[in-house]
């Protein structure tokens, strides 16, 4: 019962949250200096025209009924009218958000292994050779942003080596498959067509491993100091000394207390990667939602802008949630004690 | 009849980054089937150390391990290969840790632990048991330490229990994989006044009804000269005086013991002792020499030089002091 | 005059070894410090690093082999030039020397670190000194409430977000990054806050009748000082990272202007072929985060050490 209220309470933060950036983003959007109106229509359209348009956008009302009506909409499914693409933004999002959510997706495990497969190694080897080679590099990977390790990949491996391509999500000559969930990699499974299914994969490799470094070095040195610092404690001892196989003592009790301070710094690092797509997919020219959202920076493209943001929230907020609900399924001790606070 | 446990001049230290600890110098003691021994001395004075040297159990930064650890007469210890060392732990040798808190893992059930610690201490008996036998045998041996509500706690996390609640189920812990010797290392130090006798008392039980040997540390003096044979006194890492429990507390012949025995407020008057001046010594520089040495009052030169022996004073009555060299 | 002859004589004379002329706690613990963190060989890298980025940035304009390459200029002659001895870092496209423009950008970078930074630390402190002491009223839970906006989203996001609806220029990157930052101090402050609020120290303070102004500032901000240094000290690398990342997406500073971000975007389009282009100005930015992220780490130690 604990547990549920947990949920229910974070969830509603969530939301409020949520409903906190939307309204700072909407205002900001609207109190930009230039004429969206006239942006729409074009330099060289009349003033009747520009009239129109303003009156379509809901321009003319006062802000708070602007927001309003937008909100009305975006429960209705409609985010707006992209001025770059010239159609529906909430079919730009369903186009473009599911190529960043599989680069995220395949980061987020390459760095959930690859972090607690260092930190165990440091952590087992503490103070000796293999700790200390894993700390240089957790120093390194954390300073570096996502984006210098993207373009370093991408001329080591990509230009200079070859090993994997350079731009894009997809070889030329490899037919693509039909748009079933409009995820690539589950569409190419769905329609057997492993040749897609491997090319796409091969193209998302360096991409996503630019975007893992920096969590993969910040989480392995909470694991492995947790793992140093329990290997002392009593717990392990009493462990030992009832004879528990080390195997057991490792892989269980020693692996659950020391990871579980990581998690949360996991989710932290999942929702990092969010933002830190933007950098990659615009190095390795990705065709995800970071580069259409860049985009419509640049160009002012209003509807665009609020809709990225929101949806970038709202994903956020969703990985948010999820990591928090782990955290506390894995340590009882956070959902029990919530009221203490 | 050989001793169950016999250990010869064991010698630990501690690798830290300020430098080696060098805490145990030469600790010799013993225990016979049957018997149950005391272990008295102040906090950080290697008690804890020793005991987990026995069960090898000693902490990761442990460096320069040396001496033998005889098990009934015939096995070292510091020698057995893993397997053995396993069937020692499983079977036949058991710890109750001092802070019951830190003694349980955090994010795991207790009834978990237990199984798990079931499991693997019956598991060599040839058959594998299965998951009801483990929580029945584990329910079985939380009643066994008078926990009033067996299955809330099998089901609870260690941080919703009290404090001797937490200590009872450390020692069901330790009832499911001794059977031949218990130390129990001072399993009431961290409980309140109140839960202390109760604990106490609990583990005379088991003790007596399973006919085990126990290794005793408290500083509860009075448990100690009651509930155990003889008493070990340590000091700095070193044995420093022995003799039969009720001997040893009402004829103290070390300084130090002296001292101690002293510092505890009797309730037939005199007032509280005058306490023993000076501090532990600092174990990255030990003197050398008797350990004990600065803070003596009867110390003389040859103390500071040379490491006092073993002296038998009276029948059983063992001493390490120069004072008593003389005779 | 005899006086003033026995000041100075007083002031100059050797002094014995039991001897100091302030040996106040203060002075004490600062020396501790320093011995503690001169033990770790990582937080003097740091520490080193960061210097000389600083030093790098303030004498710029001195020691840059061509300054003038900073700004506009184009010579064609000398463009695409790789590494040699005249040009360590290689010439870029429109032949300016890169390791100038590497200097310049760390002065570029380290100027929009100290702007944002001294205009988000005071007043995210001070709002998180007065909601964390009056904890639990009115006043907490509505700067706690906007604060946890703020921290909801990704600062990136949130900081192209704010971009985007402004001009892009450096200005505008400053503000939008600033808007965004004060939170987490804000929050920083209020658990640290929170934990000392009810210590036996303020509450005889507040018995003795002090004011709340004093008991905020001189006695829970100074134990504060930690985790606020150390933030402070790893956020700068982290402001760094994100102006960066703002103008390596257009959003930040605009060309010609020598920004480590701007560089790099610049330069990607010459990869592979001219890649020093693009690779010293990375490098550099990771360079520059290290040293700052190494020093933040060697601070935290110290304070830790210190409890």
């Amino acid at each position: 019962m604990k547990f549920l209220t947990y949920i229910v309470r974070r969830i509603a933060f969530s939301v409020f949250s949520l409903i906190g950036l939307s309204i700072l983003v909407f205002t900001l959007s609207r109190i930009l200096p230039g004429d969206p109106a006239r942006m729409a229509a074009g330099p060289r359209a009349p003033e009747w025209v520009v009239e129109q348009i303003r009156a379509q956008l809901n321009l003319d009302k006062p802000i708070y009924i602007q927001y309003f009506l937008w909100v009305k909409d975006v429960f209705r499914g409609d985010l707006g009218y992209s001025l770059v693409t010239r159609r529906s933004v909430t079919f730009d999002v369903f186009e473009f958000l599911p190529a960043t959510l599989e680069l995220i997706l395949l980061s987020t495990i390459i760095f959930i292994i690859g972090s607690i497969v260092l930190g165990a190694i440091a952590g087992r080897w503490a103070y000796k050779l293999p700790d200390n080679v894993v700390r240089a590099f957790a120093y390194i990977g954390v300073s570096t942003p996502a984006f210098v390790w993207a373009i370093i990949f991408q001329l080591i491996f990509a230009w200079w080596l070859g090993w994997f391509p350079t731009q894009g999500s997809f070889s030329e000559g490899i037919i693509q498959p039909p748009k079933i969930t409009g995820f690539k990699l589950m569409d190419s499974l769905i329609s057997g067509n492993l040749i897609a299914f491997k090319d796409y994969l091969w193209h998302m490799i360096l991409p996503s491993l630019a975007l893992a470094m920096s969590p993969i070095a910040q989480n392995a040195r909470i694991i492995r100091m947790g793992m140093v610092e329990n290997s002392g404690k009593d717990f392990i001892a009493l462990a030992e000394s009832h004879g528990l196989p080390d195997r057991l003592i490792m892989l269980k009790y020693l692996f659950k207390p020391s990871v579980i301070p990581a998690v949360t710094v996991m989710g932290m690092s999942i929702a990092a990667l969010l933002s830190n797509a933007f950098l990659v997919e615009l190095v390795f020219n990705w065709p995800g939602f970071s580069r259409y959202a860049v985009n419509a920076m640049l160009n002012k493209d209003l509807n665009a802008i609020v809709a990225s943001v929101l949806v970038i929230g709202i994903v956020y907020a969703v990985a948010n949630l999820i990591v928090d609900v782990i955290v506390a399924y894995l340590d009882p001790r956070i959902r029990y004690m919530e009221r203490g606070e | 009849m050989p001793p169950l446990l016999k250990v010869n001049d064991l010698y630990v230290s501690f690798r830290t980054y300020k430098g080696i600890l060098k805490v145990l110098d030469g600790v010799n003691l013993h225990i016979n089937e049957g018997e149950r021994i005391g272990l008295i001395g102040e906090s950080g004075c290697g008690k804890t150390t020793t005991m987990k040297a026995i069960l090898r159990i000693l902490a990761p930064n442990a460096v320069n391990v040396k001496g033998r650890i005889i098990y009934k007469g015939s096995k070292d210890i510091m020698n057995m290969s893993r397997k053995e060392l396993m069937m020692l732990r499983r079977n036949s040798i058991s710890m109750i840790f001092q802070d019951p808190t830190a003694a349980l893992n955090p994010v795991f059930k207790i009834g978990e632990q237990m199984m798990d610690i079931i499991k693997y201490s019956k598991v060599y008996e040839g058959r594998r048991m299965t998951k009801k036998e483990l929580k029945d045998e584990s329910l079985r041996l939380l009643k066994e330490v008078k926990l009033p509500d067996p299955e809330r706690v099998f089901d609870s996390y260690p941080f919703q229990l009290s404090g001797g609640m937490r200590q009872r189920v450390v020692i069901a812990m330790a009832l499911a994989s001794a059977h031949e010797l218990l130390i129990a290392d001072e399993p009431t130090t961290n409980l309140d006044v109140t839960i202390q006798d109760q604990i106490l008392k609990l583990i005379n039980e088991v003790v007596e009804k399973r006919k085990l040997s126990v290794i005793l540390i408290s500083h509860a003096l009075g448990a100690v000269k009651n509930m155990t044979n003889r008493t070990y006194v340590m000091y700095a890492g070193n044995i420093i005086e022995m003799a039969d429990s009720h001997k040893l507390f009402d004829n103290p012949l070390h300084p130090y013991t002296q001292g101690l025995i002293e510092s505890v407020p009797k309730l037939t008057g005199g007032g509280i002792g005058k306490g023993i001046k000076g501090r532990i010594p600092d174990y990255l520089n030990p003197p050398s020499g008797c350990r004990f040495a600065p803070r003596c009052d009867f110390v003389e030169s040859t103390c500071r030089k040379r490491k006092p022996p073993w002296i038998e004073v009276d029948r059983n009555h063992y001493v390490a002091c120069w004072l008593y060299a003389k005779r | 005059m005899n006086k003033l002859k026995l000041r100075i004589t007083n002031l100059t004379r050797k002094r014995s070894s039991l001897e100091t002329r302030k040996s106040s706690p203060r002075r004490e613990s600062l020396k501790r410090a320093w011995f503690n963190f001169r033990k770790s060989p990582l937080s003097l890298v740091g520490l080193g690093i960061s210097v000389f980025c600083i030093i790098v940035a303030v004498f710029a304009p001195y020691i840059a082999p061509y300054p003038e390459h900073a700004g506009y200029y184009i010579n064609f002659d000398e463009a695409y030039q790789p590494p040699n001895w005249k040009h360590p870092f290689g010439t870029d496209a429109y032949g300016r020397d890169v390791l100038s423009r590497v200097f310049f950008g760390f002065r570029f970078s380290l100027m929009m670190a100290g702007v944002v930074l001294s205009l988000v630390v005071p007043p995210g402190v001070i709002l998180g000194l007065i909601a964390g002491y009056f904890r639990g009223t009115w006043l907490d839970m509505l700067i706690m409430r906007i604060a946890d906006v703020f921290i909801a989203v990704p600062p990136l996001v949130l900081a192209l977000a704010i971009c985007s609806v402004l001009e892009p220029n450096v200005f505008n990157a400053m503000m939008a990054v600033s808007l965004m930052w004060w939170p987490w101090y804000a929050r920083l402050v209020y658990n640290t806050v929170s934990s000392i609020r009810n210590e036996y120290y303020v509450i005889a303070a507040e018995l003795l009748g002090v004011t709340k102004t004093h008991i905020m500032f001189k006695e829970i901000l100074p134990n504060c000082l930690g985790p606020i240094l150390t933030k402070l000290t790893l956020d700068v690398g982290y402001v760094i990272l994100i102006g960066a990342s703002l103008s390596f997406v257009g959003l930040g500073a605009q060309p010609p202007t020598p920004d480590l971000g701007t560089m790099v975007s610049e330069g990607a389009k010459y990869l592979p072929n001219y890649w020093w282009v693009t690779i010293f100005p990375a490098l550099a930015i990771a360079f520059i985060i290290l040293g700052f992220n190494l020093l933040g780490d060697g601070i935290r130690d110290i304070f830790a050490s210190e409890r």
